[in-house]
């Protein structure tokens, strides 16, 4: 027996009377004998909960998870503090047992959840509004880019070499497929290129993608480029850290057309990279452009507010062969995570969460170089990252880190090439100063 | 009890919080000076000011307003709406898996990399494919990824006149649309009067042009596919692959494999088939299967073993490249492992068995209230063209809406697209002859009641927590967020 199936010899017999079969076979006959698996599947046997758990906590085991660990590795993935609350709400099963709201009267749970995460998103970012959420960050800035496609008829996308590395090569896969022209910007120290950029925008440029901060936590300077994409009439894609939007600009007062980013650092565990949420909020020019899901309010046929999935003209199931994106689910269980964080730390404490991560970092780093004279790969200003050179190779410090029981930074060379001894550290509100100095001391070990 | 109708937009005060950090152990430092003028945050975020207390109340009131497959029955056609077991949640949540940072150096997350690599292993057993890939976040982004790869194949062969994609005109809507945003143009055949493709269809849309056919089998008409091989060989003889959408793969398991009736790739909905949670819209997992001839363009990274180390392999010169940053949808995918450890070879041979017998039980019974197009043996579901009768004014959507005030969430309505006023019903393995007895009656009585008084049915849902919305005015005027007032700086 299984307790997720209810039937008993007996009902089933009961139902095989009723529909004037003997067997359960009989239920397949349609099945050609060819294409019959005609045997058992390898798998193992069934396990009953306390085995299940066994074996699972046997896994489990066999990581070291941050917490375990000292964490002050970042590069696109966050060990922000996440608030008790938001699992008691996200484990509700009215919310993570339905789905999609198809059925608007009886989703209103839902729908009005969706409705407040794009209201904190789109005033968050400073845009006229936001949709339902996204797959993750990577795969919502290539959306953003087939969007600006879409919306400009043109088919050049620049994207700034700072920008996240995996968010990039999502682009480019993209791209190859559904025809987009994509170049990439070179970094200079640190930065976009405003130059290189400068020679590469054109009439032809349907967007500009940028990270800020970007991969190297360094606050990029938009306001130039603002000028330069909007100048040729295309669009200012920008890709950001939510929780720096607590003393950052917000992408709307710089400007920009579309805003993504990931957003799984509010509210939503790093669970080895997913599920995260992509977020995407833009101009109210572009509202009929975006991709996803929608929610919006309206009345009942007794002038009662409610909320129900709207231009639905834009989504894939209803355009079919016109579709610009194919995207049909949002991650709303992961929005819901991150609607509840933004309401519990709300107006005051998304900005103490980004000051404390600040701080901390830029503290960290001033006393990395103190102690181990060790230098900051880059001289710019930066929000929760830094780079640092180190002078042996930057896997072996990470190694001793470990034995320290810390997980180190994130080794730069991976990706660029150029910075093949540097490591980029990342520092939020959940480090202590005790926490730091126990870095620092361990980079003192591995320097020897 | 009155009805809860407050936004967080509402209840914000200035002066509450709902958090409370360590103290700032860094005082003295001015963030200010260290940001360029023209890039700090002039305003303060519009977020609300709320306590811990008016959170937690807010929430679970909406919660309320919810229906739920914990709440009740919820036959869904194509979406596979089954109990989504605890045990997956609590196992997702151990600190092992879900305090990991997709970085970590691969000797602290032998575990994580294990569990991605067997669940690799059994989900190709199952669908009988060479190897899989956990990284597509959803069953559209399956989609998506097994196209990319499906063309990736054909231009490695210097193959690049296959332009097309073959799609039946009974397909899901994202079939259509993941093939054109994987630059193809979609090419619709009819279904036949059983509904199987239509094989002079079929033999007239094929051609060097043609990368390949999607189709789902069981159909979405709940129908197994009877010409599957003869389907197979014209598309393989005509040089195209074909794809499995996985959507309605709870019928099949330990049955029939979609890699011995002739298909290239697949994708499955681990939301659907393997209990994970649907989440309100998602996170789900679409996993991508394929044969030996398309493993080396599946993306990186795929998760490799090494004497008894796992690792991740980045160094994939064919791949389609990377489709979305780390590894896929982690979380999900522990719970699809957890229930498939628990269910285990003969459990989920049962899971399909329990699930057709659901499906056709249901269909005995409601053939006699409403209009069955296709009459013979259904798979895990089935769908009903409405009342079917023509004299009536009572449509599919004030049937669907009356099952709201019996306590049932109704099927899908008017999918698939070929068939009127459908009903498109999926029971799933884990309802009760009880439950499906007290759904056969509440739909004899809708059906009586369209008879009788269909006013009633017209004028439905009465006791959900809003009636009918105006869908209209909602994308006409659309209102897209609240206003968050602006208190006291």
């Amino acid at each position: 027996m299984f307790p997720y199936i209810p039937h008993t010899e007996e009902d089933v017999k009961y139902m095989l009377d009723t529909l004037g079969m003997k067997e359960l076979e009989e239920l397949f006959a349609d099945i050609p004998k060819e294409v019959r698996l005609g045997r058992e599947l390898n798998l193992e046997a069934p396990k009953s909960e306390l085995e299940v758990q066994r074996l699972m906590n046997g896994l489990a085991n066999k990581n070291k998870p941050t917490g375990e660990l000292l964490s002050f590795l970042g590069a696109g993935a966050y060990d922000h503090y996440i608030p008790t609350v938001v699992k008691h709400i996200t484990g509700r099963s009215e919310f993570y047992t339905a789905y999609t709201p198809y059925q608007a009267e009886i989703s209103q749970g839902t729908l009005q959840a969706i409705f407040e995460f794009q209201t904190m998103i789109a005033n968050l970012t400073g845009m006229d509004l936001s949709n339902a959420s996204m797959y993750d960050g990577s795969t919502a800035t290539a959306e953003a880019a087939a969007m600006a496609g879409d919306a400009t008829r043109r088919k050049e996308i620049l994207i700034s070499e700072t920008v996240h590395p995996e968010t990039r090569q999502v682009l480019n896969t993209y791209a190859h497929f559904n025809g987009l022209k994509v170049e990439t910007v070179p970094a200079a120290a640190g930065v976009t290129d405003l130059e290189k950029l400068k020679t590469m925008i054109s009439k032809e440029t349907a967007g500009v993608i940028l990270q800020t901060p970007n991969f190297f936590g360094i606050i990029e300077e938009v306001e130039e480029v603002e000028k330069m994409i909007h100048e040729v009439k295309g669009l200012l894609i920008m890709n950001v850290d939510p929780i720096s939007l607590g003393i950052l600009k917000a992408p709307g007062d710089l400007g920009a057309d579309i805003v993504v980013g990931e957003g799984h650092a509010m509210g939503n565990p790093m669970s080895y990279g997913g599920p995260y949420l992509g977020f995407m909020a833009a101009t109210t020019k572009l509202m009929r452009k975006m991709p996803g899901r929608i929610a919006g309010q309206t009345t009942d046929i007794e002038g009662k507010t409610g909320y129900v999935l709207t231009l639905q003209t834009r989504e894939q199931h209803i355009r079919r062969e016109k579709a610009t994106s194919n995207i049909c689910s949002n991650q709303a269980l992961n929005a819901l995570a991150a609607l509840v964080y933004m309401s519990v730390l709300g107006k005051k404490g998304i900005q103490e969460v980004a000051r404390q991560s600040y701080k901390k970092a830029h503290h960290a780093l001033t006393e990395i170089e103190k102690v181990t004279g060790f230098k900051r790969t880059f001289d710019k200003p930066f929000f929760k990252e830094f780079a640092v050179q180190v002078p042996t190779s930057p896997a072996a410090v990470n190694e001793a880190l470990l034995k320290e029981g810390i997980l180190g930074g994130y080794e730069l060379g991976k990706h660029y090439q150029d910075q093949s001894n540097s490591l980029l550290f990342c520092v939020t509100e959940k480090r202590t100063l005790d926490d730091i100095q126990r870095l620092v001391k361990g980079l003192e070990v591995a320097k020897a | 009890m009155k009805e809860y109708t407050k936004l967080l937009c509402d209840i914000t005060k200035p002066g509450r919080t709902g958090y409370r950090l360590p103290p700032d152990e860094l005082k003295d430092m001015e963030v200010e000076k260290g940001i360029p003028a023209g890039m700090l945050r002039q305003d303060e975020p519009a977020l609300p000011e709320v306590s811990e207390v008016d959170v937690i109340r807010h929430f679970v009131n909406l919660s309320q307003k919810n229906f739920a497959i914990d709440k009740g029955f919820y036959p869904l056609g194509s979406c596979t709406m089954k109990y989504n077991p605890k045990i997956n949640e609590d196992m997702a949540a151990l600190a092992g898996f879900a305090n990991l940072h997709p970085y970590q150096p691969e000797e602290t997350v032998q575990g994580a990399l294990q569990l991605m690599y067997e669940l690799d292993e059994m989900l190709a057993e199952i669908t009988g494919m060479e190897r899989v890939t956990l990284q597509p976040a959803a069953g559209a982004h399956g989609e998506m990824t097994g196209l990319m790869i499906m063309k990736a194949y054909h231009e490695s062969r210097d193959d690049h006149k296959r332009t097309k994609i073959i799609v039946p005109d009974s397909a899901h809507g994202t079939n259509p649309s993941s093939a054109q945003v994987v630059g193809f143009d979609v090419v619709e055949i009819k279904s036949d009067k059983s509904g199987n493709v239509d094989i002079e269809s079929l033999k007239a849309a094929l051609s060097d042009e043609v990368a390949g056919l999607m189709l789902t089998n069981p159909s979405t008409l709940g129908l197994y596919e009877e010409n599957i091989q003869e389907v197979a060989r014209l598309v393989h003889e005509a040089g195209g692959l074909l794809y499995y959408d996985g959507a309605n793969a709870n019928a099949i398991l330990g049955i029939s494999r979609p890699g011995d009736m002739g298909f290239d790739v697949v994708h499955l909905n681990l939301h659907k088939t393997m209990t994970t949670p649907h989440g309100g819209g998602g996170p789900g997992s679409g996993p991508v299967g394929v044969k030996k001839h398309l493993v080396p363009f599946l993306p990186a990274p795929m998760i490799e073993k090494k004497g008894d180390t796992y690792y991740l392999d980045e160094d994939r010169p064919q791949s389609i490249g990377r489709i979305r940053a780390f590894y896929g949808n982690f979380g999900i995918n522990v719970r699809a492992y957890t229930y498939m450890k628990t269910m285990g070879a003969e459990g989920l041979k049962k899971v399909s068995q329990m699930a057709v017998l659901n499906a056709n039980y249901l269909m005995h019974h409601l053939k006699n209230y409403y209009r069955l197009p296709i009459d013979r043996v259904c798979k895990h579901e089935f769908v009903l063209a409405g009342l079917g009768k023509k004299e009536l004014e009572v449509n599919t959507m004030d049937v669907a809406k009356r099952l709201l005030d019996y306590g049932f969430h109704p099927p899908t309505v008017y999918f698939p697209l070929i068939v009127p006023e459908a009903l498109m019903i999926e029971p799933t393995e884990t309802e009760s002859l009880e439950t499906l007895d007290a759904f056969i009656e509440a739909m004899a009585a809708i059906s009586k009641e369209a008879d009788e008084n269909p006013e009633l049915l017209k004028s439905a849902p009465h006791v959900t927590p809003v009636r009918r919305l105006d869908e209209v005015k909602a994308a006409r005027q659309p209102v897209l967020k609240c206003a968050m007032p602006e208190g006291p700086q």
